[in-house]
């Protein structure tokens, strides 16, 4: 017997999901203890969150942060680097260092019976790296090398450029891996300075999730911290102290890197736009998905689903303690560059009003973002990803669970309103890698101001 | 610590189901066993075009599958490759019905749906796609040289699973809808469901959209026009390619064809790579990158396929270094380890990280290499679900004599593909005698 066909079936209610709970209790050395569990299988994951990441780098230093995190690992005070990473395959560890623009984390999955010898081998790593000169000088002509070879990777290009056109003179305004000129320059008192104010203990967040209770943890966890070392007080997160980046439209808005012979442009389009503590944020949420945040967003659908000219394109809002940039990303057949700019700054505006949000793109974006909402926290990596981003934002404990009916709660008209207030179509600047002689006439006719050409 | 039930459709459909409460999510996970091995030379790339059409719409939904599945708040994606094509969502529970009612009507009913503009559109996508991760990308046509010169022209892996442009842009919608009716009936086809399930109302549930689905004829054997699927008993002389690209530092490929998948020797050539190449401790990372500095980096790994195992080592020189330095210390550390095996403790070290990785890949129940994928895996590729303890006492089997025997037979100079990928121009910097290989 067929079933019948005609109807596709309902979705049932919206799945109440609430946040494991998180406890938290301070470590005596200062640092700050949260703890989820998270039973299932014999795995424990640890994150330690410090509140800086590459924005924090000196002005003239740029790439000291991510080049400290990477030098975590080459060694501690009592073991070499290959003993270290001997202890930490042995446990079957992974470790994960991860320098962002505003934090730095430092994570290790282990088995749950090697629950202290992992949290230790991550609190050697954190607190008592060797730093040796040998060491600094290995893994800066590593570091430099990759430097060399993102120049004919054209995302990393885009990006680069990207950052440094929207935030000139500011903290964001350079990538985590910083520059061949400041890394040819840093040295060992450099980093080991740095890593004395920004590797503070006091400051720091260990998360753990996974097979294990809060207290027999947190027993472990004094027993690991109380030799660390502690330094200075508690820091503030120096990206607070500078000022929010400009608002300023550049004068060209079109920034052309040169790639002969590409068969591709890959594409940054976007502005300065809004901090994560925005009031507005989950109207935003959903004025992304809308726009370009999943496949069957306005600018995927077109530019992929009915033109054919990219693999695909995305949207997002880089939500960051200050202003971070909404961009768009993709790479796009060299022959439709321009028509593909051209679209994505004609759906930025629309969305606006003149084509504002649809009731049915609304239900949909919103249901995708509280149907979907249970997965994100399946797995103890993502549990403790989460409660980083709480610490990372200084948002309330229940901000989870308040996340669906918050969402429920966004009309058409706060996502229009969220487009007219934080999406600026007339000062974006859209960066493109790509074939310069089939470009030159594509981008000149988009009439966005002079158009100014770099080389990397 | 994957349990499952199966059951067999009487149309030929394997079902699994495993079951685990603790989120409110199924993973839903269909493999069809077709991949670009199905191919024939001259209409390649077709398997992985047709994995596209399958999201763009079917009878009953005559429009694209992500807009349902997306207002269910499921992830969901698809992935051909030489073996296999594999299609997941991962749902809220209540929405499994609604996975379970598309994944069906894609199974029986894609035909009526598919037309030559959705074909042209995705045809165009594709293209985009090899753009962006072959052509576009340094060092992205690597693996065509690679395959290209391991297997031989008639042989199901000769060619990448992307496909060549001209095969593309010469393909059409007869044969997508040929392609359907061969490959794409549920005796092909395997289908798990993992997570907020019970296994009785889960298979009752399948049986009720999939078991109206005909079956179909049993599908071609695949067939490498005379060349033997397994490595060759007598290895042909190695070959040394070059190509050009716009890239900063040169970089050295290595490979040998090798066992298939589950194969004798396929978990082994695991183990040697690990010795190799992994992490900070490995004999390669510490020659090449810690002491010597004559590469930025270096990795190894055993491409375990249904019909083919290779072996590849890829190492990029630091600047100012040439790939035959780099070869040499690479080709004395496979002799050292040919002559004298491994130290136990390096394949301790290398089992414990085996060990917990089966344990890491089993956090997720959903998407590529959660548990319904692994399930599927295991049911397609050796015809039970439950292979996970056999797959995991082969690692604990490895033992110092089959390593040091498996870097002896399998990784000499017969039958060895060297590819020197180096910057425009810098020919210098190549392994010396190389030849251009020819990519398109």
């Amino acid at each position: 017997m067929r079933v019948d066909r005609t109807r596709i079936p309902g979705l049932g209610k919206v799945p109440t999901v609430h946040f494991p709970r998180v406890r938290a209790t301070d470590l005596s050395s200062g640092l700050a203890l949260r703890t989820v569990e998270h039973p299932g299988l014999p795995v424990v994951q640890f994150l330690l969150f410090l509140p800086t990441g590459s924005s924090s780098d000196p002005a003239d230093r740029p790439g000291l942060a991510a080049l400290t995190a990477d030098l975590l690992d080459e060694g501690s005070e009592s073991k070499s680097v290959i003993e270290l990473h001997g202890a930490l395959d042995r446990i079957g560890a992974r470790l994960g260092i991860h320098v962002g623009v505003d934090a730095t984390t430092v994570s290790l999955t282990t088995l749950s019976r090697h629950t202290e010898d992992g949290l230790a081998l991550l609190a050697e790593v954190v607190a008592q790296p060797r730093f040796d000169q040998a060491d600094l000088e290995r893994v800066r002509e590593l570091r430099r090398s990759r430097i060399r070879q993102r120049r004919t990777v054209p995302g990393a290009v885009a990006d680069q450029v990207f950052v440094e056109t929207l935030y000139p003179g500011h903290p964001y305004g350079h990538l985590s891996i910083g520059t061949d000129e400041s890394l040819s320059q840093l040295t060992v008192d450099d980093v080991r300075q740095f890593h004395q104010t920004a590797y503070s203990l006091r400051s720091a967040t260990l998360i753990a999730a996974g097979a294990l209770t809060h207290d027999p943890f947190y027993e472990t966890a004094e027993r690991v911290f109380n030799d660390m070392p502690v330094w200075g007080s508690r820091m503030e997160q120096v990206a607070n102290e500078v000022s929010p980046p400009s608002a300023d439209v550049p004068a060209a808005r079109v920034v052309l890197v040169d790639r002969p012979g590409a068969v591709q442009s890959e594409l940054r389009i976007g502005h300065v736009a809004v901090a994560r503590r925005a009031p507005d944020y989950h109207a935003l949420l959903v004025l992304n998905m809308v726009l370009g945040g999943q496949f069957v967003s306005r600018l995927n659908r077109s530019l992929r689903e009915e033109k054919g000219y990219t693999y695909g394109v995305r949207t997002a809002f880089d939500f960051r303690r200050l202003p971070g940039p909404f961009s768009l990303q993709g790479s796009v057949q060299a022959d439709a560059t321009g028509e593909s700019i051209a679209e994505v700054l004609e759906q930025m505006e629309a969305i606006n009003g003149k084509r504002a949000v649809t009731t049915p793109e609304l239900d949909l974006a919103r249901a995708a973002l509280t149907r979907g909402f249970a997965r994100g926290f399946e797995t103890a990596g993502q549990v403790v990803r989460s409660v980083a981003h709480i610490v990372q934002h200084d948002l309330p404990e229940d901000d989870y669970d308040q996340f669906v009916p918050r969402v429920e709660g966004i009309g058409a008209s706060a996502v229009t309103e969220a487009a007219r207030t934080h999406l600026h179509a007339d000062r974006a600047v859209a960066v493109v890698v790509g074939p310069a002689d089939q470009l030159e006439t594509q981008l000149e006719t988009l009439g966005l101001g002079d158009m100014r050409r770099v080389e990397i | 610590m994957l349990d499952y039930t199966k059951t067999t459709l009487e149309n030929g459909l394997h079902v699994i189901v495993h079951e685990d409460h603790r989120c409110p999510i199924v993973a839903v996970n269909v493999w069809y066993h077709v991949g670009s091995k199905n191919e024939q030379p001259g209409r390649t790339g077709l398997a992985h075009l047709f994995e596209h059409l399958m999201f763009e719409g079917s009878a009953h939904h005559d429009s694209g599958y992500f807009m349902p599945l997306q207002e269910a708040g499921a992830a969901l994606n698809g992935s051909t490759n030489t073996d296999r094509t594999n299609y997941w969502e991962v749902v809220p529970t209540s929405a499994l019905e609604l996975a379970l009612w598309l994944e069906s009507d894609r199974m029986g009913y894609l035909l009526p749906a598919l037309t030559a503009a959705k074909f042209e559109n995705q045809r165009d996508v594709v293209l985009n796609e090899r753009r962006q991760v072959y052509e576009n990308r340094p060092y992205g046509m690597a693996l065509m040289a690679l395959t290209d010169s391991l297997f031989p022209p008639d042989h199901p892996y000769h060619w990448t699973t992307i496909g060549e442009i001209a095969d593309l842009e010469r393909a059409t919608l007869e044969d997508a809808h040929a392609f359907f009716s061969t490959f794409y009936h549920p005796a092909n086809a395997s289908l798990t469901l993992a997570g907020d399930v019970d296994p009785e109302s889960a298979v009752a549930l399948v049986r009720r959209y999939f078991e109206e689905i005909p079956t179909g004829a049993a599908i071609p054997p695949v067939v490498g026009a005379g060349s033997p699927l397994t490595p060759p008993a007598e290895k042909g002389e190695g070959v040394r390619l070059l190509l050009e690209d716009r890239v900063e530092l040169p970089r050295l490929y290595l490979a040998w064809r090798t066992p298939a998948l589950f194969d004798d020797g396929d978990a082994g050539l695991d183990m040697l790579a690990d010795v190799l190449t992994g992490g900070k401790t490995s004999r390669l990372y510490r020659k090449l990158v810690y002491d010597t500095r004559l590469a930025t980096d270096v990795s190894a790994s055993q491409g375990s396929r249904e019909l083919s195992g290779w072996f590849g080592i890829t190492a990029t020189a630091a600047p100012g270094h040439t790939l035959d330095e780099l070869e040499q210390v690479i080709c004395q550390e496979v002799e050292t380890l040919a002559e004298h095996g491994p130290e136990e403790a390096e394949l301790e070290r290398g089992l414990a990280q085996v060990e917990a990785q089966f344990v890491y890949r089993l956090q997720t129940v959903g998407g590529f290499n959660g548990r319904s994928d692994q399930l599927n895996a295991y049911n397609v590729f050796a015809g039970d679900p439950g292979f996970m303890a056999q797959d995991r006492a082969r690692y604990r089997a490895a033992t110092v004599d089959q390593v040091r025997e498996l870097a002896g037979s399998q990784l000499g100079e017969a039958g060895r593909v060297a590819l020197s990928i180096v910057p425009t121009g810098a020919l210098n910097l190549a392994l010396a005698d190389s030849i251009p290989a020819e990519v398109s």
